[in-house]
């Protein structure tokens, strides 16, 4: 098609192109989005800036010593770790994702939400609970060993809970959910004509997945699987536990241990290239494919009916991973519980669950409306350069939360001492902190560090509305703020929706940002259970740590039914 | 309408924010308090810190923060709100120092109530609370006449033996560090190379869950800090641990057991130094003093207060009078030492 702009009927005829042609003839107007995206970006990037400018300094002869010591084992662990739990997620997830939509079988109904419970598990809680349960003392062992006759360490073997093997298992059994949200979500929006045909041409259930359903929902499956190797990589409480030495571990060692500040910012920003560079292999790999697809037959039913033996396996495929990612641990954490004789904590524990509650609510709200305006803009400018800004602005997911949260306070504090300044030079009157060791900062801090679940929802349910729609939707004249409220609003309220609980749950789950930047006498359910957990009294935070997983588990139901509607409104 | 149900939710959000934040933000200014950011657990403090309140109508805020403390407050110059940090670990009180976060404060009571070894001659930091960092060993399989020194433990006969807790932990890096302060990097290295020689398992968990390793027959022997013992003890669940292993104060013809403290100092740009001064001053008097050591199991620094009684009954010991601020200072040595030697 030609460029429209060049024809005296431009105004007339710019509303029939399609998008991609559309960026050249993009008027003022549109201009004003894309500087408040690029300022939004900027925003948001800010606090990986600040720790990109420690990691300038000068970190003296650290670099020396890390490279001919643990470096290698770092990057090694790290890359292996992140291997083992994107493999994990990766079959867990599309593997449920695809049983629970075109299955019908004994137990699917319960299982298709069932299968999201994990996410309401902080993962350094599971990993607590199964070392209590797994390790050489552990009742696992000690029964064992009683049994058998057995004694010392070497009279058997036992794998080693505390391990790369044991972190990869149990970050990837409360991590698959996101993909398989994502995926499931995926495979319920493919087109019943495309199966159709699918099947028309002769290929089997396993022709159709590997043909049809694997390649349309590849876009959302790298989504989850992306979302969770931001998370592996941020983690320090669990690989901690678990004694593996990934970068985030050497972040802390260098930082705490050696204080060397400049020198764990370098590790960090060593962890933010390794995302980079995932990213841009996906986006590679994925090539210049672009799956659009028409919405006119969204799928309906399990196309087919398990019986027997194969009901049973693909019952037992998908109760798996929630009975080890959520029942046993859920059951460890009450069994905890009942016994602490901290049973008074009950009461206060209800005003945490406030202020917990409240921060993740704000942060998930306010990430939603930032990830909408993001992912939106990126789709309505097309141009490269502002889908860079927008990715590298949901980037700080894979962020130690402790590196962030000093991203977080060097700006803010700069922008509070520099307003005190003037006001103290020119007003006499000093302001303060206005925004540093406020909720201002912490919600910000949230913002900044889920931005990625909310921004990759969105740009996930956006892949779904064809150029076509925005095409129609222009042509019948709305402005862009007129598409977005009309058409793709209500097209994206899943994906919304989604992503909003998504932040919500792990928002919930939120320790080490939330430690630092708080304000006063401000506790949260995590820094509860954290402060009994560091002063190795983890029966004490049992309850809290309960509050923790019921609290998630509201937006996670809420998720599942939004999913039983999706479905039903798609009959 | 989607579009104005969209922009009521903003509305929303933007208006809890703001409530959020008033609610909370009116809390650091008022006079009559003092605002503390702690390493130490709000749970452990609390008590003394209510008997404070109580004496002088001060109320105590606290922020627990044990990673990033002192980049916040670097950060948030003279506008910080806190007026006191609460520090475990000679180390973080020597960061606070080098950072320089804290102020000089003096007073009659606080010279009179805490010895000058355990405190900066001018006057930065105090410690509150010493701590012995001993061995404990299984009653059942290592006699008190198998041990000795820190030293010995790499002797070839505890090949296979010995649990520890991760070398990154800031205790075990004061040892190392107190060793190297001693005896020099080089032969501290060959030490940590014959302890590694000797561990049982890869360095894992915390100082309890290594009580609970020799409890179950992992490993023999191990090192804690001493008031672990007492927490042990008065915990249901963990006594059988406790009960299978006895406390042995190495170096005692030597120089003595490896020590370190709990501390506090003012922030520099305290805005309420009064109110820090008088709360510094109430931990190191008897009450709290009194207090700390029936709670936490650990030794009092002002001389004449009473240990408690399960404390006692560990016995009188030699402890090493080493500069602290010394130990401290190898710590980034230590660590190297750690990662050159490969124990993680």
């Amino acid at each position: 098609m030609q460029d429209t702009q060049t024809n005296p009927a431009g105004a007339a005829s710019a509303a029939l192109q399609v998008p991609n042609q559309r960026a050249r003839s993009r008027s003022s107007r549109l201009d004003g989005w894309t500087l408040g995206i690029l300022a939004l970006a900027a925003l948001f990037f800010s606090p990986m800036l600040a720790v990109l400018g420690i990691a300038l300094d000068n970190s003296g002869d650290a670099w020396t010593h890390l490279a001919s010591t643990v470096l290698g084992t770092y990057i090694g662990q790290t890359l292996l770790l992140i291997a083992g739990v994107g493999a994990g997620v990766l079959v867990i997830g599309v593997s449920t994702a695809w049983l629970v939509t075109l299955f019908e079988f004994r137990g699917r109904r319960v299982l298709q939400w069932a299968l999201l419970l994990p996410l309401a598990m902080p993962s350094y809680i599971v990993a607590y609970a199964y070392t209590d349960l797994l390790e050489f003392a552990g009742p696992v062992q000690t029964g064992l060993r009683q049994l058998f006759g057995w004694h010392r360490p070497g009279d058997y073997w036992f794998p080693e809970i505390r391990s790369l093997g044991g972190a990869a298992t149990f970050m990837s059994l409360v991590l698959y959910p996101y993909v398989y949200l994502l995926a499931r979500a995926a495979f319920v929006e493919q087109s019943q004509n495309l199966w159709d045909a699918a099947r028309g041409l002769g290929h089997d259930t396993w022709g159709c997945f590997v043909r049809v359903g694997l390649p349309l929902a590849r876009p959302a499956i790298a989504v989850g699987v992306l979302l969770a190797l931001m998370e592996t990589l941020n983690d320090f409480g669990t690989v901690d536990y678990f004694a593996v030495q990934t970068l985030t571990v050497g972040v802390y060692r260098v930082w705490f241990g050696m204080n060397n500040t400049p020198a764990a910012a370098q590790l960090a920003s060593m962890v933010l290239v390794l995302v980079l560079v995932m990213a841009a292999l996906e986006h590679i790999a994925r090539g210049r494919r672009r799956f659009q697809f028409s919405q006119s037959a969204p799928r309906r039913d399990p196309i087919a009916c398990l019986h027997g033996a194969r009901a049973m396996l693909a019952f037992l495929a998908c109760a798996t991973p929630v009975a080890f990612g959520f029942l046993v641990p859920a059951v460890l954490l009450g069994a905890s519980a009942i016994g602490s004789e901290e049973a008074a904590v009950g009461v206060s524990t209800l005003g945490l669950a406030f202020n917990s509650i409240a921060v993740a609510g704000v942060a998930a709200l306010v990430c939603l409306c930032g990830g909408l305006f993001l992912a939106y803009g990126a789709r309505l400018s097309g141009t490269g350069f502002v889908r860079t800004a927008t990715r590298l602005a949901s980037i700080g997911y894979a962020v130690p939360g402790v590196v962030l949260a000093v991203g977080v306070l060097i700006p803010a504090a700069a922008l509070d001492n520099l307003i005190d300044g003037f006001m103290r030079q020119y007003f006499g009157t000093a302001t303060g902190l206005i925004f540093s060791g406020t909720l201002y900062a912490l919600v910000f801090a949230c913002t900044v560090r889920f931005l990625a679940l909310s921004f990759g929802s969105v740009e996930a349910g956006l892949t779904k509305i064809t150029p076509n729609m925005d095409a129609a939707a222009r042509s019948l004249g709305h402005r862009p703020a007129g598409l977005l409220a009309r058409i793709h609003f209500p097209l994206l309220r899943g994906s919304l929706m989604t992503g909003a609980m998504l932040v919500f749950v792990d928002a919930m789950k939120e320790l080490p940002m939330t430690l630092i930047l708080r304000p006063f006498n401000f506790n949260t359910l995590a820094t509860h259970v954290y402060e009994y957990a560091s002063y190795e009294a983890f029966e004490q935070a049992a309850l809290p740590a309960l509050a923790i997983v019921a609290a998630g588990l509201a937006p996670v139901i809420s998720l599942s039914l939004g999913f039983a509607g999706s479905r039903r409104s798609s009959h | 309408m989607a579009g104005r149900q969209l922009a009521n939710r903003m509305l929303v959000s933007l208006a809890a924010i703001v409530g959020l934040s008033i609610s909370v933000a009116g809390t650091a200014v008022a006079d009559g308090e003092v605002n503390i950011y702690s390493y130490r657990q709000p749970f452990l403090i609390k008590p003394m810190l209510n008997a404070f309140t109580q004496q002088t109508g001060i109320k105590a805020n606290v922020v627990f923060a044990p990673k990033g403390m002192i980049e916040r407050l670097k950060r948030e110059g003279r506008n910080s709100p806190a007026d006191m940090i609460l520090t475990v670990d000679i180390g973080r009180i020597n960061d606070a120092v080098e950072a320089g976060v804290l102020q000089p404060v003096t007073s009659k009571k606080l010279a009179a109530n805490i010895p000058s070894h355990d405190r900066d001659p001018s006057g930065l930091w105090y410690a509150l609370t010493r701590r012995a960092r001993v061995v404990y060993a299984s009653r059942e399989r290592v006699k008190p006449g198998d041990l000795s020194t820190y030293e010995a433990l790499v002797d070839p006969k505890w090949k296979g033996r010995i649990c520890i807790r991760s070398s990154q932990h800031s205790y075990n890096v004061a040892l190392l560090a107190s060793l190297v302060a001693h005896h020099g990097e080089a032969k501290a290295e060959e030490w940590a190379r014959g302890l590694k020689a000797n561990l049982a398992r890869k360095p894992q968990g915390n100082d309890r869950a290594q009580v609970k390793a020799v409890f179950a027959g992992e490993c023999d022997l191990t090192l804690g800090n001493t008031y672990y013992m007492g927490k042990m003890l008065t915990n249901e669940k963990q006594i059988a641990w406790a009960e299978s292993v006895f406390l042995f104060f190495p170096n005692q013809d030597g120089r003595g057991a490896h020590m370190n403290i709990s501390g506090a100092g003012v922030t520099r740009h305290a805005a309420r130094k009064e109110n820090a001064v008088k709360l510094l001053e109430f931990l190191s008097d008897d009450l709290a003093q009194k207090m700390y050591a029936e709670q936490n199991f650990e030794y009092p620094v002002k001389p004449g207060v009473p240990w408690s009684g399960l404390v006692e009954s560990w016995g009188k010991f030699k402890a090493d009078s080493i500069d602290m601020i010394k130990v401290a200072k190898n710590r980034p040595t230590a660590i190297r030492i750690f990662d050159r030697v490969g124990i993680p």
